[in-house]
């Protein structure tokens, strides 16, 4: 867990946003504790757990909706994605859990705001793919057969992520610096 | 990890933070008590600074389980919570809430306020007769030694010295489980799993109190 934990939990803030990231890492980890003696032998875990995560997101998204979420469909907020008590809540509440969380994610050297704007305003299979494919690592293969589709939908989704957040998302001008 | 795609990103992700200390603080303490809730934390572990070195103590839901010198393995405790994936669960967690009776006695007995642990204990790791031998040993009151010979002897194996060796190395529990006080009928203190420093150090201040 300590291995993978921040990894996935790059991938929850990049795919359901700062306000219910923390509770998506949590029943993610949380399934995959229950689950774990039903990891195959020669899965890579960031898949599998990329799996669970985007299950959870689904399911979520599912419980919170009245009416069922074509892949692909643009959610109105990522918070739908991943929580739908907060949903039916309103867009301004958030559980006790998550002002825990909003609380640090004030501090802006934590997270930067701009970026989930953008990413939010991705169509979610898009934001899944860009996610999947460039904070997890994971091939294209592997991201179709989480998302469904194909290898090549999966490539064109992740591409078109990335154009979208690059000409919307207001980039640092300095440069890495490694 | 880095990886070709992270450099086609540039630093488009530049804002979200590789580790996140804080975040993860929070989400560890969650995940325990979501795994405790849920009946899965197998194994709950947890380290103690001590005089003889920071031990590894690990419990099941059964009792303690395991207490770990860091040199008792070449790949010190990260080893032996490998061990303790592969032989009872790999549901291994950092917690150290249910170690808290434990925590408290082994730091009265470092105090010399302890003289016998009043524990439950999970025997699981240790079969056969070196079980038989960690059971006797546990009847070996404080300040006192047995030789390996009269341990052999007590399990009714009296020839079985070197085996009585093999078990107190192999012991799960040192400390909790006094393998400490089983010496050679020279009177030298003979190897001990946590090294001669340590068996020396347990010794003597069981003497001392």
């Amino acid at each position: 867990m300590a291995e993978y934990g921040p990894l996935v939990l790059r991938v929850c803030r990049a795919v359901v946003g700062p306000a219910d990231a923390e509770d998506a890492w949590s029943e993610t980890f949380l399934a995959a504790l229950k689950a774990y003696p039903g990891l195959p032998e020669d899965a890579r875990v960031e898949a599998w757990l990329v799996t669970i995560a985007h299950r959870k997101a689904l399911d979520a998204a599912r419980a919170g909706s009245r009416r069922p979420i074509a892949v692909g469909e643009v959610p109105e907020s990522g918070r739908a994605l991943a929580d739908g008590r907060a949903l039916t809540g309103g867009a301004a509440v958030t559980g006790g859990r998550s002002e825990e969380a909003g609380g640090t994610l004030k501090d802006p050297d934590q997270w930067d705001g701009d970026l989930w704007d953008a990413l939010k305003a991705l169509p979610q299979r898009q934001r899944s793919a860009v996610a999947y494919h460039y904070l997890a690592g994971l091939p294209y293969k592997e991201i179709a057969a989480v998302l469904g589709g194909s290898t090549d939908a999966a490539r064109r989704a992740a591409a078109d992520g990335i154009k979208s957040l690059r000409s919307s998302y207001p980039r640092r001008t300095h440069e890495r610096g490694e | 990890m880095m990886t070709a795609s992270d450099a086609e990103a540039g630093d488009l992700f530049e804002a979200l933070p590789l580790r996140d200390d804080m975040a993860h603080g929070r989400l560890h303490a969650r995940l325990v008590a979501g795994a405790q809730r849920e009946g899965v934390l197998d194994v709950a572990y947890r380290t103690l600074r001590t005089p003889v070195g920071t031990l590894l103590l690990a419990a099941t839901e059964q009792g303690l389980v395991r207490v770990a010198y860091d040199s008792e393995d070449h790949g010190g405790h990260a080893a032996v919570l490998a061990d303790l994936a592969e032989r009872i669960s790999p549901r291994v967690l950092e917690a150290p809430e249910r170690l808290a009776q434990v925590t408290k006695q082994i730091e009265e007995y470092f105090e010399g306020r302890r003289v016998r642990f009043d524990l439950a204990l999970d025997l699981r790791l240790s079969k056969g007769f070196r079980r038989e031998v960690i059971t006797h040993l546990s009847g070996i009151a404080y300040g006192h030694t047995e030789s390996y010979a009269q341990v052999a002897a007590a399990t009714g194996s009296p020839r079985a010295v070197r085996a009585v060796g093999t078990a107190c190395a192999t012991n799960p529990l040192p400390v909790v489980v006094p393998c400490h006080r089983v010496v050679r009928s020279d009177g030298s203190a003979g190897g001990y799993v946590g090294g001669a420093a340590a068996k020396h150090t347990l010794l003597s201040l069981e003497t001392a109190a």
